[in-house]
């Protein structure tokens, strides 16, 4: 086990609901109302400098359905540490900005994508679709090919056509005929 | 001025009283000077993109058609090329500077996302240029080559050298229809 794992257990004790090791990766799961404190504690104690990366993941049928995941590292490289936390729909995020600068464009993106609401953000508007524009697209009940939307002078958004797709790869086949895209049902 | 072209009827050509004097239609000297002189407004959206600048470059060089002079102000632009993603976010700013570029205009669509979408059937992405400008050439390719976007634009001076422009300027402009 990692030493940061382990201080952190000590550190924070009840707090900390699970620990995972995979191919050297090690991924901390923490009770949502102490992650920022654990990222506090990461950033000043177990230095933890460099935020890479926010992202949300939508488990759709499961209670909490959402889940942040922030991947911490250092600016020589010399350690890594992922730290997750559940969400349940109707809970919001503390922000990180005030220990990582970076956070603000990441939980922005989160915000816009899955809409998961940060308290203490600077600036919390969409990033990459229009203020106004009303849904969340990477959420997993939101179709691929999109709703149609109508802001006059601003922008609008249309439905693909997905004839019979999406169109997906299969992780699991063994030769490259068999992991070609193909619709969903479609051998 | 000639067409090398022996079976044209455009133009009265006697290579006697070359440089002085030469009968043609109005329609053909007009189209022959919009054809030759295209100006390009790059609307690069994405990873075409570097292939419409590698047109330009030395390499491929589209100045020897005439349409070397990259215009980034629509008003003096001529023909729009669409080469890249058009997402939803952007679409009516392509739209916007389409509306601000000067009569007779063209619209170039180069390669799939700018011609129907591309390989992004998704919520952002706008599928096709032409749902909201007319389009006169379409070019294939992800990315078209050079190559492809040069025979786009030697189209392009095929279909303009068949307008009627006189006709048009007599033509009282129709409302645009929303
Ligand atoms: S057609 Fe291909 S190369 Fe061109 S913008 Fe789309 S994805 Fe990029």
């Amino acid at each position: 086990m990692s030493p940061f794992v382990t201080k952190l257990e000590s550190a924070f004790g009840e707090k900390i609901l699970g620990k995972k090791e995979f191919r050297g990766e090690h991924t901390v799961l923490v009770e949502l109302s102490a992650l920022h404190d654990v990222m506090l504690h990461c950033k000043e104690q177990l230095g933890f400098d460099f935020l890479l990366d926010i992202c949300s993941v939508d488990h759709e049928s499961v209670h909490p359905r959402f889940e942040m995941v922030y991947e911490l590292a250092s600016v020589d490289d010399s350690q890594h540490l992922r730290v997750k936390a559940p969400v349940a729909e109707d809970e919001d995020v503390q922000s990180v900005v005030d220990i990582w600068k970076t956070a603000d464009w990441h939980e922005r993106e989160v915000y816009d994508m899955m809409g998961i609401k940060f308290t203490d953000h600077p600036n919390l508007k969409r990033i990459l679709m229009w203020e106004g524009y009303p849904y969340h697209p990477l959420r997993k009940e939101f179709p691929l090919a999109g709703k149609p939307t109508e802001m006059p002078d601003v922008a609008f958004t249309g439905v693909a056509p997905m004839e019979g797709g999406p169109f997906v790869t299969s992780s699991t086949a063994t030769d490259t005929v068999a992991r070609e895209p193909r619709a969903k049902g479609e051998s | 001025m000639a067409s090398p072209d022996p079976n044209s009827t455009n133009y009265a050509y006697d290579s006697k009283i070359e440089g002085n004097v030469t009968f043609t239609q109005l329609d053909a000297a007009i189209n022959w000077m919009r054809k030759n002189s295209l100006w390009p407004m790059p609307m690069g959206l994405a990873c075409c993109a570097i292939e419409l600048m590698a047109t330009a470059s030395s390499r491929y060089d589209i100045s020897r058609f005439g349409a070397e002079v990259m215009r980034f102000s629509p008003r003096q632009a001529d023909v729009m090329i669409v080469a890249g993603t058009v997402t939803y976010k952007m679409a009516l700013a392509v739209k916007r500077i389409w509306d601000q570029m000067p009569e007779p205009k063209w619209c170039i669509a180069m390669g799939a996302c700018a011609s129907s979408g591309g390989m992004y059937r998704s919520y952002a992405t706008l599928q096709g240029i032409d749902k909201l400008i007319p389009v006169d050439v379409y070019i294939s390719g992800c990315p078209p080559r050079p190559e492809a976007l040069i025979e786009g634009l030697m189209k392009l001076q095929d279909k303009i050298d068949k307008e009627e422009s006189t006709m048009d300027l007599k033509r009282m402009p129709e409302p645009e229809q929303v």
